[in-house]
């Protein structure tokens, strides 16, 4: 009756779209798929219907590694301190051309 | 805030001290407008009534391919059959984002098909009424895909970021959807009287129903006020419903229908149109399983499920057998 574990047995895989050349690929979002080759079939019928995209990459949800559970974490911390890596850190007069 | 506490005690007792600070900044980026992401801490109940909201929409979606999907074989023209096409995958593909959204949440997509055809979730009571002529086609575009943007804009903004996201990708396509719907019941208006006798008929049947999408009064609604503090919603079911009437008389002027409401009026003072109430008793018994074609909907979708297992476990057999072999011949 229940066939419960069949579709479970299908992996989760992330998308992600090129939208036109000159861009990078961006997720758009995931589905489940038996392998890489149907991911990327799904992926064309499910997130480029409208001509969204000019190239696709599907990977195995699990295979991702992320930095940890918030997004704003002590581990992006390093990089809070040092206002010099900006370009308006620094004071260069109005009147020198170009820069 | 009251939130907070609770947020803290939904998730018991032991990590109570260290949930404090994770509490505090999720009502912070929810105070400042910001998008909660997959990964951030949120309290149990803000999870739950995702989940809930997002499977029920995902629902609704896969569900509300029948009642239009059953006229693609007797669309009237090849034109009017691919567009019903490309409308009913669009209903699939609104179905596969949301179910995307809910598993960053932590649910199975496996698990939410069961619940849906075991009847544990629910999905729009819209779709339990049937669709008996072609005119019925144009009417589902025109209202209930109206409905559906007037409910589904301000969701773009949703408080939870991969829902918001859903929202946006579907708004893009439901203009379409309303559209074609419109366009279609022009034709039908401009053709024989028994043609517009049918789209006046498929207008009389749809109205009340589609008032119905936006769920009950605001008085009856006991979760919309978390929900909107929340800021997973963003409107109440009353002013989404008061915006669907603004929005869709004078549309039903320009097409020559009667939208069938002896109480329908501008009101001048509220800048608004009044109109009637509901039948809030038949919203009631058609979202228990007891509209006209709840049973049928359920049983197609339960039957599509199971007679597809074989092609999903072949689907499965065939991967591990390539799989097996392409590790083979790397090894050998």
């Amino acid at each position: 009756m229940s066939d419960r574990t069949s579709s479970n047995e299908w992996p989760l895989y992330e998308v992600f779209v090129r939208g036109k050349r000159g861009l990078n690929h961006v997720h758009v979002g995931s589905l489940h798929a038996a392998d890489h080759r149907m991911a990327l079939t799904h992926a064309r019928d499910l997130y480029t219907r409208r001509n969204e995209g000019v190239s696709i990459w599907v990977v195995r949800s699990e295979h991702i590694a992320a930095s940890s559970r918030d997004e704003k974490d002590p581990f992006f911390e390093p990089s809070a301190d040092k206002v010099y890596r900006h370009p308006t850190f620094y004071d260069i007069p109005d009147d020198v051309p170009h820069i | 805030m009251t939130t907070t506490h609770s947020a803290a005690s939904d998730a018991g007792g032991a990590g109570q001290a260290a949930e404090e600070p994770l509490a505090e900044h999720f009502e912070v980026t929810i105070a400042r407008d910001r998008r909660i992401e997959p990964r951030d801490w949120m309290p149990e109940g803000y999870r739950k009534t995702l989940v809930r909201q997002i499977a029920q929409h995902a629902h609704s979606e896969i569900i509300g391919m029948q009642p239009e999907g059953e006229w693609i074989t007797r669309a009237p023209s090849l034109r009017r059959k691919a567009i019903l096409f490309a409308k009913v995958q669009d209903e699939a593909g609104h179905g596969l984002y949301l179910y995307s959204a809910a598993e960053t949440l932590g649910a199975d997509r496996a698990d939410l098909t069961e619940r849906l055809i075991e009847g544990r979730q629910k999905y729009s009571s819209i779709f339990n009424y049937p669709t008996l002529s072609f005119a019925d086609v144009g009417v589902i575009g025109w209202f209930v895909d109206g409905a559906a943007i007037c409910n589904q804009v301000p969701l773009c903004r949703s408080s939870y970021g991969p829902y918001a996201r859903a929202m946006v990708r579907i708004c893009k396509e439901e203009s379409f959807h309303q559209r074609q719907g419109y366009e279609l019941l022009m034709t039908m208006m401009r053709g024989t009287t028994a043609q517009r006798e049918m789209v006046q008929d498929a207008v009389d049947r749809w109205w009340w129903p589609s008032l119905m999408m936006f769920g009950p009064p605001d008085d009856a609604s006991p979760n919309s006020a978390q929900s909107m503090a929340w800021k997973i919603k963003r409107h109440t079911n009353d002013e989404l419903r008061q915006r669907f009437v603004d929005m869709t008389v004078p549309q039903a002027d320009k097409l020559g229908v009667t939208l069938p409401d002896p109480e329908l009026r501008w009101n001048e003072e509220r800048g608004h149109h009044d109109f009637g109430t509901p039948d809030w008793a038949e919203l009631m018994r058609v979202i228990k399983g007891g509209g006209p074609c709840n049973t049928e909907r359920i049983t197609r979708r339960r039957t599509a499920h199971e007679e597809g297992a074989w092609v999903r476990e072949a689907a499965t057999a065939h991967a591990a057998k390539q799989h097996e072999r392409a590790t083979k011949e790397s090894t050998a």
